[in-house]
């Protein structure tokens, strides 16, 4: 089955001028979206995982920022790098829907939640497919409801301050879906919120794209929210993608040594207290002036001459997982990195 | 290190409240009723989710609350009746690591000088001296005598949590309350200050009481976890007997909500998803605070409190629906 190719970024490269100097946030990033799928793209603070998913929707404050010269992100067909603030608006909200990290911030605290929702709606559809007010409505209350929200009534006529955090990051989902998107990039929708409020929102993501197959790009830091909801992970690092693959390669066949050293850092619930967590010593790369080598390459047990001096190539381990990493080259030293994971695992 | 002995109580919370209050009418319960106690040399887990009167418990140790009721008794004496020097002794004995690296450090003072400010008032060292051992703070918690002069916009966010942890050693402290202290954290520094946190623990003999969400850092690292739900403590006992065997339903559904890093594992899991969110803890009704949300809610729970009762040596559980054997995960 020929699936339905929806996002298509090639090169994609973002930097920012700043008084420092010019930060190369994200560095020839390439990959697909398809209708209907979940991938996750995991990193830390910096990585340029959220610069990543913010220049698909041009969200970049342009200046300071800008795009590589060959950067192409193609939605559904469509260059959005080259398109305008104004064409832009036409595809926020409608098309390609977005959750953002806070919620707490991110809504307008002078507006009343269903204006808020409606506001997505009002613009859109212009001359004869207008929505009225009365229609407009209509279609809040009833994605209000669908994301779990009850008294809709009176919610709807609520300011964002007299709501909790689970319940407006619900409203911000609810903003991202009113427009019947095909993609939706959610930035930690559920980094500043409780556990158990946490759980509730997976939820009811994973409910509602079964209901819509709408495809989401989802980035956290959380590699266990990631295990949850993705069917696709990208590991970012220093501006690049260093590994992607589908979950269950990711996870059970790690190949680049940045995700095992992710792995490694969690403190599992099945860890025991005797056994040491194994952290990633050092700090990711300063962007300012990245390694000509290997962004990993000081941080990583494994490297070698060639990591510091040339960056890796992608290398193909299995159909659709990637890795970028020397280590993968037929003439490195064999390491097993995914058993010594395994191991630690097994304890 | 283990305790030495095993009935060495350094801290003992016994019926500590505190209130807050916000109007004429309302009086938010942070924290109510709560008692613990805390052995030498062990870890302690609390958690909860926010709201819960944690922190305020934490606060509350180390005197930056007065407490409404109760006691604190530390070390054999209780805190209120502290003279001034035995007070200013419990303030070198007692230090706190706080959760957020940006704001807890003082923008406006050198690293040496954030580090050495309780070295100045508990000890008499010269100039030199302190310098000397605040080159040697730096070292121990992973940074080098360069950083001494700089501010902390210089730093990361886990190399000012770094500081934060030297700031607390530097007046070799016995009892340290970590509130939250890696949660602002990226996952792989979260290991390298857990680990940093266990290694002084050996080394030195301190006992935490280590403030979190997140639970499973908070099983990996504690001996005993206290499980908080609205001011009150629902569940304690032992970190591994609460994580195999979790009596309170709020604990068991604290505990399934977690996302394990393991796809089949996280796809398979019989997750319970609380209904609701965590209620306001202004002029709570004497019932069971977590009734509402409770799938094993009864009458009786609606109208009578639970208290802390003993379900195994150790493990304590406050739930009414204890005797019904609720069903386990």
């Amino acid at each position: 089955m020929k699936r339905e190719k929806i996002l298509e970024v090639r090169d994609l490269e973002f930097s920012f001028r700043t008084y420092g100097g010019v930060v190369k946030s994200v560095r020839n990033v390439s990959f697909d979206i398809y209708a209907g799928e979940t991938v996750g793209i995991v990193g830390e603070s910096g990585c340029g995982k959220s610069v990543t998913a913010q220049s698909i929707l041009k969200l970049n404050p342009e200046p300071p920022g800008f795009f590589g010269e060959n950067s192409s992100i193609k939605f559904k067909g469509g260059e959005i790098v080259t398109k305008s603030e104004k064409e832009m608006r036409a595809i926020r909200g409608k098309d390609i829907g977005f959750i953002f990290q806070d919620p707490m911030t991110s809504l307008n605290p002078t507006m009343r939640i269903g204006q808020q929702i409606g506001e997505v709606l009002k613009g859109r559809t212009a001359g004869r497919e207008a929505l009225s007010r009365g229609q407009i409505r209509e279609r809040v209350l009833e994605i209000l409801k669908m994301v779990g929200i009850t008294d809709v009534e009176k919610r709807y006529r609520q300011f964002p301050y007299e709501l909790s955090g689970g319940m407006k990051q619900r409203v911000m989902i609810a903003i991202a879906l009113v427009g019947n998107p095909s993609l939706i990039i959610a930035d930690e929708p559920t980094t500043s919120l409780d556990v158990t409020i946490e759980a509730q929102i997976l939820e009811l993501l994973q409910s509602l794209q079964e209901k819509f197959h709408t495809a989401i790009i989802f980035i956290t830091h959380d590699l266990g929210v990631i295990a949850k909801l993705c069917d696709r992970v990208m590991v970012m690092y220093g501006g690049k993608i260093v590994e992607k693959g589908s979950v269950e390669d990711i996870y059970y066949q790690t190949k680049h040594p940045y995700t095992v050293g992710l792995m490694n850092s969690i403190a599992r619930l099945d860890l025991d207290k005797s056994v040491d967590l194994k952290p990633i010593e050092g700090t990711p790369p300063d962007l300012f002036s990245p390694p000509v080598g290997c962004p990993f390459a000081v941080r990583c047990e494994h490297a070698m001459n060639i990591c510091y001096r040339k960056l890796p190539e992608y290398f193909e381990v299995s159909d659709g997982h990637q890795c970028m990493c020397w280590l993968q080259d037929e003439r490195a030293p064999g390491v097993k990195l995914h058993t010594q994971l395994m191991d630690r695992r097994e304890g | 290190m283990e305790p030495e002995n095993k009935d060495d109580i350094l801290v003992k919370a016994e019926h500590l409240s505190k209130f807050f209050q916000i109007s004429k009418k309302a009086v938010l319960k942070a924290v109510d009723d709560v008692s613990f106690d805390i052995k030498r040399g062990e870890t302690v887990g609390l958690v909860g989710e926010s709201g819960c009167g944690k922190s305020t418990v934490g606060r509350c140790l180390i005197q930056l609350y007065t407490p409404d009721q109760g006691k604190i008794i530390y070390d054999g004496k209780e805190i209120k009746g502290l003279t001034s020097a035995e007070r200013l002794s419990f303030c070198k004995k007692v230090q706190m690591i706080f959760q957020n690296p940006y704001s807890s450090l003082n923008p406006r003072m050198t690293v040496s000088e954030i580090i050495s400010e309780g070295i100045r008032i508990h000890e008499k060292l010269s100039e030199q001296e302190k310098k000397e051992y605040v080159e040697e703070l730096l070292l121990k918690v992973g940074l080098n005598k360069e950083h001494m002069s700089r501010f902390p916009h210089e730093f990361s966010g886990g190399q000012r949590q770094r500081i934060g942890i030297a700031r607390a050693l530097s007046v070799k402290p016995e009892f340290i309350i970590c509130d939250e202290p890696i949660s602002a954290l990226d996952v792989s520094i979260q290991a390298q200050v857990i680990n940093m946190l266990k290694k002084f623990q050996k080394e030195e003999g301190l006992t935490y009481l280590f403030i979190a969400h997140d639970l499973s850092v908070v099983k990996y690292i504690s001996d005993r976890i206290i499980v908080m739900y609205l001011g009150k403590i629902v569940e304690t006992g032992g970190a591994q007997e609460i994580y195999k065997n979790p009596m309170h339903p709020y604990t068991q559904s604290l505990l399934s909500a977690i996302p394990e890093a393991d796809p089949k594992e996280a796809k398979s899991k019989k997750r319970i998803i609380l209904e609701g969110e965590i209620p306001s803890p202004i002029n709570p009704k004497p019932c069971c605070r977590f009734a509402k949300r409770c799938r094993f809610a009864a009458k009786e729970c609606f109208e009578t409190e639970p208290v802390l009762r003993e379900v195994s040596p150790g493990h304590k559980a406050a739930c009414l629906m204890l005797d019904k054997t609720i069903p386990n995960m």
